[in-house]
């Protein structure tokens, strides 16, 4: 069994977008996805700090502070890309108009609910940041994650444990085992990762699972 | 005439009252309105109410008005962040109130404040623990809760150019929050890194119209803001 590196799994989500989407990645492991796609595929990426047309870092000692992405790091601007402020910025966000987001997540239910923000009922003073907002209104929500947490146990359940940042929000789930559709009769296997099988997925997920033959 | 530039801090901070509400741009360390803050904390308002996307970092500007005691309450969508420590110390000392609220919810609550929307529906937060205790009601099947807008008595605001009528440009990403805090404050101040004579914004570039800019006051930063 061969479970995909980081770098694999950005790699894999970067292949299913499509040229002239709208793309938000999330703060963490979905920032990488942006290195894997293609030059030539022109995919535009939105900023919640008012970026449309980011760019990649820039070279050291290159960087321009006034030019920062949503985790706060130095980034450059595309040719065609634009500034705006945030309430602009989260009407691309809130009004539909952003055709991917790709976040992180603690959980993801059967039924495509999503905790992504806080890890405790008792967290009083977890930072939300635009994540609810991202969650709720994006076309469409992948989850990039680990299949299960450092200690083995399912991050892909019947039910979320943690607090929710929104309802029915993920479509489909990229982890280092499989790549899952959330449909109205649960989680739908798309892939798999090299060498993993089915019995192996059902066992480090805790919900059902329909098998790719079943679709 | 009209001139809405300030000689001095004292004149641009004039009148900042006890209890006020103060609305501060920037996102992270771009378009945050240092110097403004500085002068608020000269000019000793207290009790106060800051609305701002982070708790402040290190031990200077937000941080540094927050750990003098002079903050009542935050309300930010991203209270913990590296380098939060006087937010951290003096929350978990009960001395200061919080209220988190999604990024999109606090600028669409100023931007409503400045268009006379008193109140706004949206599914941000429906079915969350945001959510909890706000009005609900369904619109086509989804869940939304309903959100009131969120004026300022004071917005500090950090903008790239200025003219004597209050239009504003900024630089890049430091646009952010501040735009929509200008039109959400009964008094909005604007520290400008350059100040240029009217009519040298042109129309076409101006991003904040003068209409919903106070005072001015000229800060010429250095490196790495130059």
């Amino acid at each position: 069994m061969e479970p995909l590196s980081r770098t694999q799994m950005a790699a894999r989500v970067a292949k299913d977008i499509p040229e002239g989407w709208y793309v938000n990645l999330g703060i963490g492991i979905p920032t990488l996805v942006a290195d894997h796609v293609p030059p030539e595929r022109e995919v535009v990426l939105h900023s919640e700090n008012g970026i449309l047309g980011m760019g990649p870092a820039p070279e050291k000692g290159a960087e321009d502070w006034w030019l920062i992405n949503a985790g706060k790091q130095p980034v450059t601007l595309h040719p065609g890309g634009s500034y705006f402020h945030h309430a602009d910025s989260f009407a691309m966000i809130r009004g539909g108009h952003i055709d991917l987001c790709v976040l992180g997540a603690f959980e993801v239910a059967a039924n495509g609910d999503i905790a992504n923000w806080a890890t405790s009922e008792n967290d009083t003073a977890p930072a939300v940041g635009g994540a609810m907002d991202l969650a709720a209104g994006a076309k469409r929500v992948w989850v990039m994650m680990e299949h299960t947490t450092k200690d083995g146990r399912p991050k892909l359940v019947e039910a979320c444990s943690y607090p929710l940042t929104a309802m029915r929000a993920v479509s489909r789930i990229y982890t280092n085992l499989a790549v899952l559709e959330v449909t109205e009769a649960g989680f739908q296997v798309l892939d798999l990762a090299p060498g993993v099988t089915m019995e192996h997925l059902r066992g480090v997920t805790a919900a059902p699972l329909r098998d790719r033959v079943e679709a | 005439m009209i001139d809405k530039t300030v000689r001095d801090m004292a004149a641009a901070m004039e009148g900042v009252k006890d209890g006020s509400t103060v609305l501060v741009g920037g996102f992270g360390a771009a378009g945050q309105p240092d110097e403004l803050i500085e002068g608020l904390i000269e000019q000793g308002a207290t009790d106060l109410t800051i609305v701002a996307n982070n708790a402040g970092t290190g031990r200077t500007g937000l941080a540094r008005l927050m750990e003098l005691g002079r903050v009542r309450k935050i309300i930010c969508s991203f209270p913990r962040s590296a380098g939060s420590v006087v937010f951290e110390e003096l929350y978990k000392a009960g001395k200061l109130e919080l209220e988190i609220v999604p990024q999109g919810t606090l600028a669409e609550r100023m931007r409503a404040a400045g268009a006379g929307i008193p109140a706004f529906f949206t599914p941000t937060a429906a079915g969350t623990k945001l959510g909890q205790g706000k009005e609900s009601r369904d619109f086509g099947g989804r869940a939304h809760v309903m959100e009131l807008a969120l004026p300022g008595d004071v917005a500090l605001v950090e903008a790239w150019e200025a003219d004597r009528w209050g239009n504003l440009t900024y630089r890049r990403s430091g646009r952010n929050f501040n735009p929509v805090m200008a039109m959400a404050a009964a008094t909005t101040i604007v520290q400008a890194m350059h100040l240029v004579d009217l009519g040298a914004i042109e129309g076409e570039r101006v991003v904040t119209p003068g209409i919903f800019v106070n005072r001015v006051i000229q800060i010429t930063r250095g490196a790495p803001w130059a």
